[in-house]
């Protein structure tokens, strides 16, 4: 008892704050030109202009759609929308930084950025969220090597991704266990793919920073997580790799790692001897816009069901478990495929199973649990949950529409449920094809009972004494009509020729 | 058809349409002005012969199919400052990091005036990204005084004051963020605007000092200016900053009388005293034309120019961050450097100025100073502005000398960066409220120009044009210097 109660002490001395930033996917242009937002998969450098590429003269142009957006995660995070926003340089030097300065957002001074002092509740718990600022990507660094020895290796500058939007949510640090931290990505996760501002399957469109520090020590930042999932590990490695050393009296830095995730643990790579100065001062480029409480209802009106009232629809709708409300909820595209199911045959707790037990099962668990993240990896990631599977709503709708009229039992049906996640074929015509309808013709089923009869002579002495034997009689009939016969059927025609009455 | 480089710019439109000569005759002229008195003058960075020609000759055949659709400003040869982005054509800002720089885009105002048929003559000198009051901080060499070529042309603008003087062209844009066209203007004699902030467009204009910037015309005339003005400007899709609100501006020559005039004592005594008889006597002229002229004061004037410099050199040091050789500048190969030592060594060539300001710029910024420099600064400029505004409701314009001094000769003030900076303590009042400011040739003395200033309340630029039409009227200051 004494051991447990010094753990709570220990674990609660632990503080872990998150910086997330989700990219507006939702958006058709830049923060500040008229470039697509949607720069993947276009050649490097071919998705500029004047105005992201910084050139000397142009001026920003702030997207209205963007300070929407940003203004409905502020919402849905439970922030204030300040009366009026401005924009901040934030003056550093950097080669994927086409002005050497990023456009973002400020809190100091009397001004705010677009959502401050919120609160957002997870399963019992909830986080405060510091700030929400929207601000502007910067290009991306490649680096190459010429593949003779590393050394004189080169980077190359793709300026496709400056000037996209970005929205950074700050919370407060109020974690101290990492798997809460991961319960809360999920939630906003869920909340910006339902807001429909950010398609978090896209690569490198979500992306984590924590910072971590216990019992009062430095802080200390972990980036380039590659994913919501790999957070709650590297969390869990620095927590023990912070007490291991304050356990040996070793000082505890303010400093940046990089979590390695290969080798799954934390490496240093920039000592904060002193803050960055990064001189913000007022963009005089973009007047000060003003929100102001018209402009916050005209945002409410907009915005979408959102995952919690979602969630209690399902569970007062159709009667969904908390449980399985939840894993459907904490993924927008389950959910979605769960309702357009339901509307075409309303079967709501057979086709909710369909989903979360078995269609889970075969999807990319990784995909599914957490987003895939930045990481510079080059490798195409799923867009969708769905990917590579030919399942559709109607599928599962028939499906469950089957099992539900007896047509076939559970064990074919899953049978079934494999063949059409890869063909795409309709469950009837799976059935058509491989003949596995239930035989409820009684004179079939006898003649299959007659022949166990014939077999299981010794079985039928011992019925008399053994009231198991009908059931053990019940799997031979089944074995042989390969699981077709009709279980009920079977039985009463079994009992019958043993003398009993079922 | 003798000395048509000397005509005004509605004189040329009108000679064109009334076929006294053609817009080619014109140009050849001005070239030929230009091959006379550039190497005197050194007002051009770039003439753009083929450019100038073509346009000419494209304005010859349109008066020849369909004079209608000739735009007002048909034929005219107007000069850009070099800070101002030219499509195709070299912008350089007079700076070792943009000398090969040539922009993909046209600046709005750029554009407005080639819809307008106007004839792009070339690229205006200018100090090291229109830091400066003399033009003396260009890597092209200094501008010099068309009144007298050992004199400073004034700066930043020296190139758009100087062309003009000089009868290279009749109109130029400059900009001007502390007095950078009111300071040439006045010590070359020509009209010179800076419009109110929001007024005229900024897209295309390589900053030096955001907030406080504006792109303005010079001329002869005030009226040459007023038609400039109409031509550029008024909103912009690609600016946020100009006020959409307002209607587009169709400003009048109209010499109004009886207007309400108010003298800014300390600006005019703190002046050598040349300059203040001369603004004095401008005084009496507006009397002498029924305007109600007295003699006010500016309490915030002591503060003006701590907090122009503050603001001015911040926003500086930001907007210079980008002039990282990557994207575009010089020929200079990156490898072998790593990043940090490649930076270094491209920026090290921003001429001495240009480095002043941004090591000054970047330690008002720092957090440590922030406080104390620049939101102070900011106060300062609030509570000018609001001073300004209740003066505004006194008097229709305000009058003061252009400069406290008259033009100066090269190098008696570049190693003294702080009595450089003292000598714009009369225009960058105008920059730091926001209004509009015009400068206007005032008289002599020794041969050298005297500027009066002409200031009104924000987005009053007709009152401006009416006080200033209405002192040329009476006046009419010599503007064409021999060279």
């Amino acid at each position: 008892m004494v051991m447990m109660e010094q753990d709570d002490k220990e674990s609660s001395s632990v503080k872990i704050g998150l910086e997330i930033h989700c990219q507006l996917t939702g958006l058709q242009s830049k923060l500040f030109c008229l470039c697509f937002c949607n720069y993947r998969e276009q050649e490097p450098n071919k998705n500029i202009c004047p105005i992201c590429c910084g050139l000397p003269g142009t001026l920003p142009l702030l997207n209205k759609a963007a300070v929407d957006s940003a203004s409905m995660v502020s919402l849905a995070l439970g922030c204030r929308i300040p009366d009026s926003i401005m924009f901040y340089r934030k003056n550093y030097f950097y080669p994927d930084l086409p002005k050497n300065f990023q456009l973002t957002q400020y809190n100091a001074y009397g001004v705010t950025s677009i959502g401050v002092e919120g609160r957002l509740k997870y399963g019992k718990k909830s986080s405060g969220i510091r700030r929400i600022q929207l601000e502007e990507d910067p290009g991306r660094l490649v680096y190459e090597s010429n593949g003779i020895n590393n050394s004189s290796s080169y980077i190359l500058i793709d300026y496709n991704r400056a000037g996209t939007s970005l929205v950074e949510v700050v919370t407060e640090p109020d974690f101290i266990d990492p798997k809460d931290v991961r319960i809360f990505l999920n939630k906003i996760t869920s909340i910006i793919e339902h807001l429909g501002v950010c398609n978090t399957k896209l690569e490198g469109s979500v992306r984590c920073d924590a910072n971590i520090s216990i019992r009062g020590g430095k802080r200390v930042e972990i980036k380039n997580v590659s994913s919501f999932k790999e957070v709650e590990k590297a969390l869990n490695y620095e927590i023990a790799r912070q007490k291991t050393m304050s356990m040996h009296d070793i000082r505890i830095q303010a400093e940046t790692r990089h979590w390695d995730d290969s080798r799954k643990v934390t490496i240093q790579s920039r000592v904060k001897e002193e803050e960055q100065d990064y001189r913000y001062f007022p963009e005089p480029d973009i007047p000060t816009i003003l929100l102001g409480k018209e402009y916050v209802s005209s945002i409410n009106v907009k915005m979408p069901e959102l995952p919690d009232k979602r969630k209690d629809r399902f569970i007062m709708s159709y009667e969904l478990s908390e449980h399985i409300a939840q894993v459907l909820i904490d993924n927008k595209e389950l959910a979605d495929f769960f309702e357009s199911a339901v509307k075409i045959y309303f079967s709501p707790k057979e086709i909710a199973n369909w989903i979360v037990t078995e269609l889970i099962r075969f999807t990319d668990e990784d995909s599914l649990i957490e987003s895939k993240i930045d990481s510079a990896s080059i490798s195409p990631q799923p867009s969708s949950f769905f990917a590579g599977l030919k399942i559709e709503a109607k599928h599962i709708a028939e499906l469950a529409k089957l099992v539900d009229s007896n047509s076939i039992n559970r064990n074919i049906a899953k049978m079934i449920f494999t063949q059409i996640i890869k063909t795409g074929e309709l469950p009837s015509q799976v059935l058509a094809r491989t003949n596995v309808l239930k035989i409820e013709d009684r004179n079939i089923i006898s003649e299959a009972v007659e022949s166990v009869f014939r077999v299981e002579k010794s079985a039928i002495r011992d019925a008399k004494i053994n009231p198991n034997v009908a059931n053990f009689l019940l799997g031979k009939v089944m074995k042989l009509t390969k699981g077709r016969a009709d279980p009920k059927i079977t039985l009463s025609i079994i009992n019958r020729k043993l003398g009993r009455t079922s | 058809m003798s000395k048509l480089y000397n005509l005004s710019g509605k004189q040329v439109n009108a000679g064109i349409r009334r076929r006294d000569f053609t817009a080619e005759e014109y140009i050849c002229q001005i070239l030929e002005r230009i091959d006379k008195v550039n190497a005197k003058v050194n007002a051009l960075i770039t003439t753009d012969r083929e450019g100038a020609l073509g346009k000419a000759r494209f304005v010859d055949r349109k008066l020849h199919e369909d004079e209608k659709k000739l735009g007002p400003l048909a034929g005219i040869a107007i000069g850009i400052k070099d800070n101002i982005c030219t499509k195709g054509l070299k912008t350089t800002c007079a700076s070792k990091m943009l000398e090969e720089y040539v922009p993909p885009y046209d600046a709005t105002v750029v554009r407005r005036l080639k819809d307008n048929d106007a004839i792009i003559i070339g690229k205006l000198n200018l100090d090291e990204f229109a830091m400066g009051s003399s033009t003396e901080f260009s890597r092209f060499g200094p501008t010099r005084n068309p009144w007298n070529i050992d004199y400073v042309a004034g700066g930043s603008s020296g190139g758009s004051a100087a062309s003009v003087a000089a009868s290279e062209c009749p109109v130029s844009l400059g900009s001007d963020t502390g007095g950078s066209i009111r300071c040439p203007a006045s010590f070359c004699s020509v009209v010179g605007l800076k419009p109110t902030y929001g007024q005229v467009s900024r897209y295309g204009l390589i900053p030096y000092a955001n907030s406080l910037e504006q792109i303005g015309p010079l001329g002869k005339t005030v009226s040459d200016v007023v038609m400039i003005m109409n031509t550029i400007a008024g909103a912009d899709e690609n600016d946020q900053t100009v006020q959409a609100t307002y209607r587009p501006p169709d400003y009048v020559l109209s010499s109004s009388r009886k207007m309400r005039i108010g003298l800014v004592t300390e600006l005019t005594e703190g002046s050598n005293p040349e300059i203040s008889k001369c603004i004095y006597s401008a005084m009496d002229t507006f009397t002498s034309l029924d305007c109600c002229c007295e003699e006010t004061s500016i309490n915030y004037v002591e503060y003006a120019l701590a907090s122009y410099y503050t603001i001015a050199m911040a926003e500086a040091s930001s907007n210079l961050a980008r002039y990282d050789n990557i994207r575009y500048g010089f020929n200079f190969a990156p490898d072998g450097y790593e990043w940090n030592a490649y930076l270094a060594r491209v920026r090290s060539n921003f001429g001495e100025e240009v480095k002043r300001r941004i090591i000054v710029g970047t330690y008002v910024l720092s957090s440590a100073y922030y406080g104390k420099y620049y939101l102070k600064a900011q106060k300062i400029r609030n509570l000018l502005k609001q001073e300004l505004r209740s003066l505004f409701k006194k008097y229709d314009v305000l009058i003061a000398p252009t400069m406290p001094i008259l033009p100066f000769k090269f190098g008696e003030k570049i190693d003294d960066p702080i009595k450089m900076f003292m000598i714009d303590i009369d225009t960058v009042i105008a920059n730091l409220a926001g209004i509009p400011a015009i400068s206007m040739p005032a008289g002599f003395s020794n041969g050298l120009p005297i500027g009066l200033q002409i200031m009104a309340s924000e987005f009053q630029e007709q009152k401006l044009f009416d006080a200033a039409f209405l002192f040329e009227s009476k006046t009419n200051n010599d503007r064409s210097p021999e060279l």
